[in-house]
This record gives structure tokens, sequence and C-alpha cells, in this order.
């Protein structure tokens, strides 16, 4: 095991799935001699030629098509999205043939492709390069939607989506390509659908994925040393399939929870979350369940609008100390 | 005709006029159990467009792919569709090709390599340049037929998929049927340039426009653009030129055309044309044109019976299954299908 940054694990299951299997090929906007625009294919080009890392014309609606294609007639695309604003341009590919033939056509197809795109604020560019779009995608029936937090995340979580037969879309952040992290070398493999208890705890659920999650662990860690208070910390790493037994687990014990996310407040995923639960474990609960989202405007370019856009530590720490201490 | 004497055996003429006549007469039965409202939901019918699909999926191997479009009925049946499993689809039933979940829009019979029909109006220009690029990563010489209308060319993905395929040198041949209107829109009122096969000049492929009313013509065109895609020339497009009878679908009273052009288009008959010349040339008799019509007329009986009467509804417990693979709705939320 090896620390690693998270471009580093995301090229590192993608050159082991090309290695393993040749259906896998690439294809994106600037993913050859250039590396992606967050380095993420780098050196591929290099060691698989032209015809599996394919560089495109900046056609996304064909990118994402082209992918869905391929997939029906027995390849393994990875296509990527620079930036997951640029879905708008494809979203039709995407939601419309890509996540419904399988069931327009009787079950009778798959389409194995891997959408990657990025999103998320915090580089100061703005609404068209700054958002959280993850939720659009867990509104249309047929596709996967997965956010890793973490480099090992990263790496298991896309092998596992490059080998599985759904469509997928496989949304890293932007902030987070930097990060380092312990990663297993060689064959790694996280299931889809299973979240990831970060930190144990008995007073309130902290529930988040990407970014977030390594924000509310780190707003739980404070806390435990600042106010004695001890939360539970869940990554749910995928969306869709969405692992709501390990939520409701965990709010069974706690009876409290905080729902963080990047994305939008209005009809965020966690809406969804928190509906889940009202359904299954709302008699546990001790007080009305909280949420820490991104503020309902276009991404502002300055950074001091952006920062207020964004969850923070510290919005996390106010809102499960308020929930904690009944001021809610 | 003449000239192509040589090179169509009578069987394959035979096929090509049956699987003619069998879309016109699917069309016909299609527009009388809409009009009952036996068939519910939209259906976009495709008579008069038969020399098309029939010419275009008969220079084609069983390994190649097509794509079809939300006036697909007549792809599906010129790829091998059988009738009664295709009205069963129409019909909402669970023993249609897609187990009732398409309909008409959304038929298809993938493992015949026909890789479905899109209700999204050039939705799968880009899916069958995608199944032409694994064509050509797999290097066994497969090819792909896009079918798409003159109202798709004027989509994004049009452009951004011939130019793909172009510069890729994709085995993909593009059929667009300019069947003279985008719903109720003329191709004169949508399209800067009148002649659409021209836009190939863009895109590096070749352009060729071809009458669509001729059958062996239509297979000819395709079979050449399916010998350069096969030889690794690279793409083409075809500009296949005729008329829908129908109107867009069933609620369309046609009122943006005139009786004259409907005329002058029906006097240019795909099928009627071919008997012509089959007799002309001596290539069939009467009898046996007038054999082939009966042996329809009984197909679509039996896939009538079978429709309407043999088959059932799904059942509203499948409604879940398929959505994706290897997981299923559960109570609380998708749960893996545990493997045998």
């Amino acid at each position: 095991m090896a620390q690693k940054f998270y471009w580093e694990a995301v090229k590192e299951a993608l050159r082991e799935e090309m290695l393993r299997d040749p259906r896998v090929f690439l294809l994106g906007e600037d993913i050859g001699v250039y590396g992606g625009a967050y380095g993420a294919t780098r050196g591929l080009f290099e060691e698989f030629g032209p015809e599996r890392v394919r560089d495109t014309a900046i056609s996304e609606a064909a990118i994402t098509g082209a992918a869905v294609g391929a997939a029906m007639a027995g390849m393994r695309p990875v296509a990527e999205i620079m930036y997951v604003d640029f879905m708008t341009i494809a979203m039709d590919q995407f939601a419309n043939q890509a996540a419904k033939n399988r069931y327009m056509f009787g079950g009778k197809t798959t389409v194995p492709m891997v959408l990657r795109s990025e999103g998320g604020a915090g580089r100061c560019i703005a609404a068209q390069h700054s958002q959280s779009l993850e939720t659009w995608f867990c509104h249309a029936p047929g596709c996967f939607v997965v956010a890793p937090a973490t480099p090992a995340d990263a790496k298991g979580l896309l092998k596992t989506c490059i080998r599985d037969e759904n469509p997928i879309l496989f949304l890293e952040h932007k902030m987070l390509y930097g990060e380092k992290g312990e990663v297993p070398d060689g064959e790694f493999t996280i299931p889809l659908g299973v979240a990831n208890v970060t930190r144990k705890g008995t007073q309130c659920t902290i529930v988040s994925y990407s970014r977030m999650a390594n924000r509310s662990l780190e707003a739980a860690k404070k806390m435990a040393e600042k106010d004695g208070i001890d939360c539970e910390v869940i990554d749910l790493r995928c969306l869709q399939p969405l692992d709501i037994d390990c939520v409701l687990d965990s709010v069974r014990k706690t009876g409290k929870v905080v729902l963080v996310s990047e994305a939008y407040r209005n009809a965020n995923i966690m809406c969804e979350v928190a509906m889940r639960i009202n359904e299954h474990a709302f008699d546990y609960l001790d007080a009305p369940m909280q949420r820490v989202c991104g503020a309902d405007t276009p991404i502002p370019m300055s950074p001091t609008l952006e920062d207020e856009v964004i969850p923070t530590a510290e919005k996390i720490c106010k809102a499960v100390r308020n929930l904690v201490n009944h001021k809610v | 005709m003449a000239k192509n004497k040589t090179k169509h055996t009578k069987d394959g003429l035979r096929k090509y006029l049956r699987l003619m006549i069998s879309i016109r007469q699917f069309e016909d039965k299609v527009f009388e159990l809409l009009a009952r409202d036996v068939i519910k939901g939209a259906s976009h019918v495709y008579a008069g467009q038969e020399a098309v699909a029939v010419g275009a999926c008969a220079a084609i191997g069983e390994k190649d792919y097509i794509t079809s479009t939300h006036r697909g009925h007549g792809h599906c049946i010129a790829r091998g569709g059988k009738l009664k499993f295709m009205l069963a689809e129409l019909c909402g039933k669970a023993t249609g090709y897609c187990r009732g979940r398409g309909g008409s829009m959304h038929i298809a019979d993938v493992r015949a390599g026909n890789l479905g029909a899109t209700g999204i109006v050039g939705g799968n220009i880009p899916v069958g340049t995608g199944a032409a690029l694994a064509c050509k990563l797999r290097g066994e010489g497969q090819v792909t037929l896009c079918f798409f209308g003159d109202g798709a060319c004027n989509n994004g993905v049009f452009h951004e998929s011939l130019n793909m395929a172009g510069r890729w040198g994709l085995p993909i041949v593009y059929c667009l049927e300019n069947n003279l209107y985008g719903m109720s829109v003329s191709v004169d009122v949508a399209c800067a340039v009148q002649d659409l096969y021209m836009r190939s000049s863009s895109y590096d492929m070749p352009g060729v426009p071809v009458d669509g009313q001729n059958v062996l013509e239509v297979k000819e065109a395709v079979e050449k653009a399916v010998g350069r895609a096969r030889a690794g020339d690279g793409p083409t497009l075809l500009e296949l030129k005729t008329y829908r009878y129908r109107g867009h679908s069933r609620s369309d009273p046609r009122k943006y055309r005139t009786k004259e052009e409907e005329q002058y288009w029906h006097d240019r008959d795909p099928i009627t044309l071919f008997e012509a010349n089959l007799l002309k040339e001596e290539l069939m008799s009467e009898a046996e044109i007038k054999e082939v019509h009966d042996d329809v007329t009984k197909e679509m009986a039996e896939a009538e019976d079978f429709a309407l009467n043999q088959s059932p509804y799904p059942d509203p417990k499948e409604l879940y299954e398929d959505v994706y693979k290897g997981w299923i709705q559960g109570e609380r939320g998708l749960v893996r299908i545990p493997e045998n």
C-alpha cells in the first residue's frame, strides 16, 4: 500500500482495467497527450496509443452517445466529460439513451459504459465550471451515480464500475485530485451500493459523499475534541444504488441526522435520503433532520462568495451542535 | 433493371418484394388498429418508404448493426423482425420484442443487430456512430447502418457524429431518409441547403443522392458504401429521397402538403414500381407476385391473432425488472438480485 494522489488512483484504475480487458477504451476531450484537464489520464496515451485513448473534438453529445453505442455493441467505453457542467449538452444521450435502452428494449441489451466527469466548487471558475449536478442523474432510472471521496475509493470503485453492466456516472471532485491517501496496489475493488462508516459515533449521524464526506469527518473530529460530541460519519460513496440500510442503522442508534452535500439545496439528493429515513426510521428520530447544502445560487467567481456557497466544517459543526443541544 | 439481372437471384428479388409488402401490410394494419384504439399511444408509420429499409438492410450481413428511428417499424421488419412479435410490442403485450416496455417508438430486436428505435429525433446518430467505433476497434469487418430522417439532420448530434466518423474513418453508412417533412415542417422551410447529401463535404466522406423509391438502387448504393466501410475507407452519407404516405402520427391531418404532391409520390410507389419491373423483365409472374401478397396477408392475420388474442399484457409485478442489470427495486431502494 502506498500513498497516492486521487488523480493517480483514477489513472491506476483505468490502466489496470485496460490491461485486464481489451474491450476497455477511453474517449474524451484532451485525454491524450494532455493527459486530461485534471491529469487523470496522464501517461495512458503513451502506453496504449491513440486507438484506445481517443482524443475527441469538443462534442459532448457525440462522446457520450458513441460510448452508448460502443457499449451496446460489446465494448467497455470509459468516456470523460471534462466538467459535469458540460453534461447539459450530452444529457439526452446519457439520460434518454444510456439509462433507458435496457428497459425500453425489454432487458435484451446492456449499456456497460462509464462516464467519468468531475464537479464541485473551489477553484474560482464560476457558474459553469463548479457545479455539483449528481442529483440530476439520480433522477434517471437505469443509471448509477458514484462519487468517491478518497483515492482508495476512487480506484476501487472505478474498477468496479468499468466491470459493471450498467451505465454509470462516475463523478470525481476537482478539489480532490491533489489529495493523497493510502491506495492498495494492484487488484482492489469496492462493491457498488456500500456506504463507508468513516467514523463510529453515538450522538449524531452525519451523512455525506465526495468532498463533503471529508469535511464532515473533519467536523466530527473537531467536535469530538472541542465539544465532546460523538458523531458517526457515513460516506455514501454511491448515490445510486444508495446504501440506505447503513444510514438507517446509524439513525436508529443516534436518533439525530445531519445531511451534507455540496449540491444546490433545493431538491438535493439528500432530500431523498431524508425521505427514506422518514419512511423507515421516523420513530427513531429525536429531532428534525438537518441539512447543510450548497447555496441556491449560480456559483459565483469571487473567492469570498464562493466560500459562502459551499458547506464548511464550521457550518456542519453548527448544525450538529444545534441538533445535539436541542436547539432545533 | 436489366443491368441488375445478373446480380439478383430470383429468391433475393422475391425476398425484397415480400419484405416491402410485409412493411406495407403491417403499417396498414397498425393504422387500422390505431383508429380502433386497439393500439394505444404513438405510432409513426413507414408506408411509402419501404424500399429504403429493405434495400439498405439487404446490403448488410448478420453480424452488422443498424440503429433506427421513431419511424422504425420498417427497419425492424427489413432486419428480419417477425410481424407477430412486433405487433405484440405495439399492442403493449408481454410477448412483444421489448416485453411491452418500448412500444412503437422503441421497437428493437437487439439480438438481431437492431440496436433499437429512439423517440428522440437524431438521438441514435451518436449511438450508431459508437457502434461503428466498436466495429472498428474489434477489427472483424462489421459495419453499422444508421437510419435517421431529414428532421434529424438539423440537430447538433448529426454534425458532431459525422465529424467524428469522418475523422476516425468509422465503418458506418448514414442513411438519411429524406421524406421531405420533419413532422409538418418541410425541408424547404427547415434547411438552408436543400440537397442534404452535400453536407458530407464538411466531414470528409462521400455524399450520394439515391432514389429511395427503387429498392435495387438503394441496395446498390448501400452495398457500395458498405464495401467502402469494410475496406477501411470510412463512412458515407446517403440521402435516400422518399415520402411517407401517412401523416406524422395519427392526429396529423396533413394540412401542410397538397393532394397533388401526395399523388406524385403515390405514382412512384416503391412496391408498384418494383412489381412492374419484375413483370417487365419477366423475373416474376403475376401469379407469383399474387402469391407473395397472399403469403404476407396470411402471416399478418396470424400476427394479429397472436398479438390481440393469444398474448397477455405484462404482469404489473414485472414493472421493475430490467431497469438495471443485476439490481432490482426493493422495499427501501435498489437491491442486488441474488446470483443463481
